[in-house]
């Protein structure tokens, strides 16, 4: 490789980095935010076995699991506005994504407010406490515990799946990178340089996952602590 | 006035006819034992009398108030399930609470008692149980006997007027059981309420003052436990007390001895 291309390398790199930084993560917030809410109201109602809801819950899974997430995009950016619906793209990116995502983690929290033994609702309901207490207090902390790995998976996922949104002219990290690689033809480079950019926001989350499990075993360290005592 | 009172309760699930027309009465002080094979419809007996199952028709009288089972309001099952407890087999702890959490939480959500108050009443029902170096453990660090320990703190600390426990030792290895026996015979001494589902014969003798014998899902005898025990008059309960004769003289007796001291 010669020289022109690590001068592009360099130079490009706080042109890439800011996109990311202004528009990958927000996007990526935002859109995690939106999947998590909907997914929790999609798991809560198949768990809770509501009549009408939880078939509703099983069609929009389908429909969203089931069909790849670039034509969705299309069909809403592109689609949409031949009957006079026009979305801004950030927006239309958000709530595609967002809601693309929520089918695949309302399965994951489903099956983790379902490991939780129905023994424990029972004995919820004996101690006079009622659904919703049991739901909050007993059932949604564990579960989310449970969860709380394969959802952090979604979350990198979607952080890269992100980069499928320039296809509906978001300027994210990648259109940015395609523009600057139609100025200087440095294809391989500037690719490799945005792969690396990417694979740096995923290390970052894969350590606040780590902490995050960490935190959320804290009474390991409670235990630890009364072995001392005992000791 | 007994305290509680089920007349004609049945129960099928499917083509599977497991309670057939139940009658039981237990009064103030009562500790009742509930003795049986297995299928033969103890448990799934208690489980309606709590409405974790729905009976498919009978009637429960609880302090004088009468209820259709089957046609029992969810305000009315809350309202009931607020004067009794259950203790279950494989205790059903909330695993994401520490034992005085577990005992505190229906206290505070359920009875709307002020936080700090039923923290006094959780270290006292957990003491009660001999377990008041164990406050802050969380049940995966407890063995089995202390976990249903702190389920009976669980179910004490309302002060209900009845508890019902589903074979509670049933889960036990005999050493655990032996103190989870001697927790429930200190409060059958202070005078608590019982209806306990058993397989102990040792417990069932020497704490329950009556004794009421299923089979097939219909009761074939019931009366004091000495006479049961001592001079049993159906052909069936004779049976089912010769079948478990052997344990009885030995393991369950020997047990009930150790807790004794």
């Amino acid at each position: 490789m010669d020289a022109h291309a690590w001068q592009v390398f360099a130079q490009s790199f706080d042109d890439i980095l800011i996109p990311g930084l202004c528009m990958t993560i927000p996007l990526t917030i935002a859109a995690f935010s939106l999947c998590m809410v909907v997914a929790l109201l999609l798991a809560m109602v198949q768990y809770a076995k509501v009549p009408g809801l939880r078939q509703f819950a099983r069609f929009y899974i389908w429909i969203f699991r089931g069909t790849p997430l670039l034509v969705q995009l299309f069909i809403v950016y592109y689609g949409l506005p031949r009957v006079g619906i026009v979305i801004h793209e950030v927006v239309a990116a958000i709530a595609v994504i967002g809601l693309n995502y929520a089918a695949y983690c309302a399965e994951t929290i489903r099956a983790a407010l379902e490991s939780v033994p129905v023994g424990q609702v029972e004995a919820g309901y004996c101690t006079g406490l009622s659904y919703i207490q049991i739901m909050r207090r007993i059932v949604l902390p564990q579960a989310m515990k449970t969860a709380f790995p394969p959802l952090s998976n979604s979350l990198i996922s979607m952080l890269k799946d992100t980069s499928l949104a320039a296809n509906i002219t978001v300027m994210e990290m990648l259109q940015k990178t395609k523009q600057i690689v139609a100025r200087t033809y440095e294809p391989l480079v500037l690719y490799i340089e945005v792969g690396l950019i990417y694979l740096a926001f995923s290390t970052i989350l894969t350590w606040l996952q780590g902490r995050g499990e960490r935190r959320l075993s804290t009474h390991r360290v409670k235990r630890r602590r009364n072995e001392n005592a005992d000791a | 006035m007994p305290m509680l009172e089920v007349k004609g309760i049945t129960k099928g699930f499917g083509t599977l006819d497991v309670l057939r027309g139940v009658d039981l009465t237990v009064e103030r002080g009562d500790v009742v034992a509930i003795l049986g094979p297995s299928g033969s419809g103890k448990t799934t007996l208690l489980r309606c009398i709590n409405f974790l199952e729905t009976a498919d028709s009978g009637t429960l009288i609880f302090d004088g108030e009468s209820f259709e089972l089957g046609h029992v309001s969810k305000r009315d099952i809350a309202r009931l399930r607020k004067k009794t407890a259950f203790v279950f087999q494989n205790y059903n702890l909330f695993s994401n609470k520490t034992a005085l959490e577990n005992v505190t939480e229906g206290l505070i959500l359920g009875h709307k008692m002020p936080k700090a108050q039923a923290r006094d009443v959780g270290r006292r029902a957990l003491d009660r149980v001999g377990l008041s170096d164990r406050y802050d453990y969380y049940p995966d660090q407890l063995s089995g006997g202390q976990q249903q320990r702190v389920a009976i703190a669980r179910a004490i600390a309302p002060e209900p007027e009845i508890i019902y426990f589903d074979e509670p030792t049933s889960a036990l290895d005999p050493e655990l059981t032996v103190e989870v026996l001697a927790v429930m015979r200190r409060l059958a001494e202070d005078g608590m309420t019982m209806l306990v589902v058993t397989h102990e014969m040792g417990f069932a003798r020497t704490v329950s003052n009556r004794v009421i014998f299923m089979e097939d899902g219909v009761v074939a005898e019931s009366g004091p436990s000495k006479e049961f025990f001592e001079n049993p008059k159906e052909e069936r309960t004779k049976a089912f007390l010769r079948s478990i004769g052997t344990t009885m003289a030995g393991e369950s007796g020997k047990k009930e001895n150790q807790a004794k001291e």
